[in-house]
């Protein structure tokens, strides 16, 4: 940035110079003629939009929709797989046996912080029927993926290249209310939202959703901003079952959850265990997986309990978008992840839910053959509802509220998302 | 230095009473306790590059190491977005500038009907806050299907650097002499040939402040850069998501090297400008 | 024909830049004001209805954050020129030789991206962290003392990543101020705050005008800082216009909030042009 700004004085004594520069006399003309200007272009864009933006809301898909995507597609020997952080063992171990075995490569990567902004990041491309770079994602149970399927972005399963799905899946995963018949999506791996806490600055046994409204950790506190995690907690502390809620129930629980702000220190999206790590918050709403990892790889000595009230479960779910250059390579990885040896590995390392039960054997297995730490960790793994879980367990578990029109998104959106924002 | 014919006003050095000096030694200490602020993250930023992490969180001082240093490109999502960022900062700061100076020279050279208008729109532009404009080109692409990306990035940043080149430009080039011009043009120069030759070197202080500007904004942007990247990552947009998970030691290291790049460009416009005739 | 050439060579010149401007930038901000009057949701499509209710309801509810928002955009703008004016003066009349030197320095956190700055400020906060937690250590600050999630570091947030934009427009009017009108003064009998007071002060506002613009719009349309620094209480409309468009994806209402926010800055920055001249401002602003 140059220090010789100044003007000449004998050039600024020049009258048209000056007129020049101060231009006053034009402005109002010119804005006049801005705005003429303006106002064409806009008549230009206005007749570009003036009918409106097209909805993008699809029919549902029929086997014959199943059949016409599926037919003349064949494998490419490549793959873009697009997921979560740590939902990978690090050394790639499955995938690196996967590429030995049926010669697809795998571009791994764990692109996916939250469902809202992937979805942001997707959908243009979507829309306009491009591709996104991807042909695998896993996606969360929820308004985004309510979006997906309704707006016909995802690829319609083919089920006859799915054997080891159909043969090892858990039943319960085959009928999810947000995928009935699994159409769309098959489960990566489920988990729960309870309460995290670390022991070093609460004494006390942590077994209830009250206790988040407990005075004494005021300040401390940490609750979830998704709207969908906050307003069933909300409502389980009333006891009222998330999905069959409607509006009366949100607005009850919206309530409940404004009377607990003063006592919360932050509205957290992934980084809380960060901040329970290190003192910022001492009991706030977490996710399974989340803590078992936080200890086992940073030494943390955090804990995690599903409330007696109850607890969210949701379930990260494989989908194939539409535009997909590797569809059939996508299907072949999809299946080749329910084979209990590899579900195993894979539950191993995430420590969350698992939708193939065998694992339990070969998990079982490998603690008996392991030693020291090793063994400590498989057998945790086994004997952790958090992997686990007993019938009892799921009876406390609740899936967020069913959200299936827009309307109905975005009242629930309107009712607990400014809780969070001040 | 300058092409003012006046003499530049002489200011003298060391112009004080005696109570002023103290009145300096507060202001000049003042001044640099301001800069340590002003330096403070970024220090902190440069010595946690060093730090013997373990574990995921960058958060405590574990050690010196030059681990780091020597493993920066490990982690492909962050290289590409670095890779993305650079890319998209020098395509939109070569188009800006060429842009932006062509709209300075004319608005600074020249009074023509339209003039007002775009001086007005210009200053509009360098006013509107960013996430206004991030959500109108977010609506303008919906409205159009134009899909998000690359193209939609580098459409962004031109469009907010060019004004900035544009305003640069401008105010060097109302601080030149056009007797010089004339006179280039009395010795047979045709209107190219002026340009090229007399006006395009007078005015280039300007033009590479402007295009250093340019490309400073178009690195560093992220509200714009966040409403239409798609699924492309830039540089801060990568650093933005990954916050939530713990800061990787190599975001330090890269944010270092950009550091010093961009001190070093600095420095090297600097000494480019002493060196040039004035 | 030299005539003509000579005449049509300003247009020429301003067509490219002038028409990259009015497609990318005119045309969205008319495409913003129009959604913002639309009403309908992502799967039914929208439709253009002129629905003002749009803006009520949006302003209805979102009011504490516009007016936290203007809070916040002024406190720090405040900051800001209480804190630049005396680095500006001293550069500008002490810095001498190392006018330049100074001015770098001021600049140089700006080769660091600003959501780094910001993350790393984060950091140094932290409950326990590189401040916090030897103070707490020494006892000079209670246990439970926090600095995030409070006002007071997103305002401090602002004012640091806005500084040197109030320092460099306050240098520029500075340097212009002709000694020879300082040294008159002294030799009317002035004292040297009599001086300051009457003379450079008035001479100078236009700089502070300019720092004022450069720093009052960017402040309080941040998210960035608020996101970061602070808490559910700290919201401001930056923050409510992103969560809109990007997560709820209201497009009528986040548009309807920026229209107004740019509504709203923009009345306040043309009444300011017009008392100062766009061209001094513009030049300020090139800095």
């Amino acid at each position: 940035m140059s220090m010789d700004q100044r003007i000449d004085p004998a050039l600024l004594r020049d009258p048209a110079l000056l007129r020049g520069l101060t231009q006053r006399r034009y402005d109002r003309r010119d804005i006049m003629r801005m705005f003429g200007v303006g106002a064409g272009l806009g008549a230009a864009g206005l007749a570009l939009a003036a009918c409106g933006v097209k909805g993008a809301k699809q029919a549902p898909a029929t086997q014959d929709d199943v059949a016409k995507f599926w037919t003349g597609k064949a494998k490419n020997g490549h793959l873009d797989f697009a997921t979560w952080a740590l939902y990978m063992p690090t050394d790639h171990a499955p995938l690196t046996a996967f590429t030995k075995e049926t010669g697809v490569t795998v571009n791994y990567q764990e692109v996916i912080q939250d469902d809202p902004s992937w979805y942001g990041k997707i959908q243009p491309q979507l829309a306009a029927d491009k591709s996104i770079g991807y042909d695998l994602m896993v996606v969360t149970n929820g308004v985004e993926l309510e979006k997906l399927i309704q707006f016909g972005y995802l690829a319609p399963l083919d089920h006859s290249k799915l054997p080891n799905f159909a043969q090892n899946a858990d039943p319960i995963y085959r009928n999810e209310p947000f995928d009935k018949g699994n159409v769309y999506t098959i489960p990566y791996t489920s988990g729960y939202t309870g309460i995290a806490y670390n022991p070093t600055y609460v004494k006390e046994p942590i077994t209830k959703i009250a206790q988040l409204w407990d005075p004494k950790y005021a300040g401390k506190i940490g609750m979830m901003k998704d709207p969908q995690e906050l307003g069933n907690f909300g409502m389980l502390l009333l006891g009222i079952n998330p999905e069959t809620s409607t509006q009366p129930d949100w607005t009850k629980a919206a309530a409940k959850l404004r009377a607990q702000k003063p006592l919360v220190r932050a509205y957290v999206q992934q980084d809380y265990t960060k901040s329970l790590a290190n003192g910022d918050l001492w009991i706030c709403m977490g996710w399974s997986g989340d803590i078992f990892q936080e200890n086992a790889s940073n030494g943390s000595n955090l804990k995690f309990v599903v409330p007696e009230e109850g607890g969210n479960i949701w379930t990260d779910n494989m989908t194939i978008p539409k535009t997909a250059t590797n569809p059939v390579d996508a299907l072949m990885m999809m299946d080749y992840f329910y084979r209990p040896e590899v579900a195993a590995q894979l539950t191993e390392f995430i420590n969350y839910v698992t939708p193939v039960p065998a694992t339990k054997d070969i998990i079982a297995k490998d603690a008996a053959a392991a030693t020291g730490d090793d063994k400590k960790t498989l057998e945790a793994v086994l004997t952790s509802p958090l992997v686990y879980p007993t019938q009892a367990d799921l009876a406390k578990l609740k899936h967020y509220a069913t959200l299936k029109t827009a309307d109905a998104q975005k009242a629930y959106q309107d009712t607990f998302l400014p809780i969070s924002t001040g | 230095m300058t092409t003012t014919l006046s003499p530049a006003p002489n200011r003298p050095a060391g112009r004080t009473r005696s109570h002023g000096r103290l009145g300096d030694r507060l202001l000049l200490g003042y001044t640099w306790l301001v800069i340590v602020w002003l330096c403070l993250p970024i220090g902190v930023m440069i010595l946690f590059g060093f730090n013997q992490v373990q574990g995921r969180y960058n958060n405590r001082w574990h050690g010196f190491t030059l681990q780091w240093y020597a493993h920066v490109f490990d982690l492909d999502g962050l290289t590409n977005a670095l890779k993305a960022s650079l890319v998209i900062a020098v395509l939109s700061t070569v188009i800006a500038t060429a842009l932006g100076t062509l709209l300075g020279v004319a608005l600074g050279r020249y009074r023509f009907r339209g003039a007002g208008a775009s001086n007005l729109v210009q200053f509009a532009a360098i006013s509107t806050p960013e996430i206004v404009m991030g959500m109108s080109l977010v609506a303008f692409f919906v409205a159009l299907n134009v899909p998000l990306g690359y193209l939609t990035i580098t459409i962004a940043h031109v469009m907010f650097s060019l004004s900035f080149v544009a305003v640069t430009v401008r105010s060097r080039v109302l601080t030149l002499d056009r007797s010089v011009e004339e006179a280039a043009k009395d010795l047979g120069a045709g209107a190219l040939d002026t340009f090229r030759l007399v006006t395009l070197p007078m005015i280039l202080p300007g033009v590479t402040a402007g295009a250093l500007l340019a490309f400073a904004i178009s690195i560093d942007d992220f509200v714009v850069t966040n409403f239409t990247a798609g699924n492309v990552e830039t540089f801060p947009l990568w650093i933005w998501s990954a916050q939530k998970n713990g800061l990787p030691p190599q975001v330090n290291v890269m944010g270092t090297f950009i550091f010093v790049g961009g001190i070093l460009l600095a420095l090297a416009n600097a000494v480019a400008a002493r060196r040039r005739p004035a | 024909m030299g005539s003509l050439r000579a005449r049509l060579t300003p247009y020429a010149l301003v067509l490219p830049g002038g028409l990259w401007l009015a497609i990318f930038f005119v045309v969205p901000t008319l495409i913003l004001l129009q959604f913002s009057l639309m009403t309908g949701n992502e799967a039914d499509g929208y439709a253009f209805t002129f629905a003002w209710q749009n803006y009520s309801h949006s302003l209805t509810t979102y009011w504490p954050q516009f007016v936290r928002s203007l809070e916040y955009g002024g406190i720090a703008t405040a900051l800001c020129i209480v804190l630049s004016y005396p680095i500006a003066y001293w550069i500008a009349f002490k810095g001498g030789a190392r006018k330049s030197t100074y001015l770098f320095l001021i600049l140089l956190p700006f080769f660091v991206s600003f959501v780094l700055r910001t993350i790393s400020w984060q950091f140094f906060l932290s409950d326990n962290g590189m401040l916090l937690g030897p103070l707490k250590e020494w006892g000079l600050v209670p246990a439970d003392f926090h600095i995030l999630q409070t006002s007071v570091a997103v305002v401090g947030g602002l004012t640091y990543n806005y500084l040197p934009f109030m320092v460099l427009p306050i240098y520029v009017a500075l340097e212009r101020v002709d000694p020879g009108v300082v040294e008159a003064s002294y030799d009317l009998y002035c004292s040297r705050t009599q001086s300051f007071l009457k003379v450079v002060l008035p001479l100078s506002l236009p700089g502070v005008f300019a720092g004022v613009l450069m720093n009052f719009v960017p402040a309080s349309s941040d998210y960035v800082n608020a996101e970061v620094l602070g808490g559910p209480d700290n919201t401001m409309i930056g923050n409510i216009i992103q969560d809109q468009a990007l997560t709820v994806r209201d497009y009528p209402t986040a548009t309807a909030l920026s229209a107004t926010l740019m509504l709203a800055l923009l009345l306040g920055i043309f009444a300011y042009a017009r008392a100062l001249g766009t061209e001094t401002v513009l030049e300020a602003a090139a800095r």
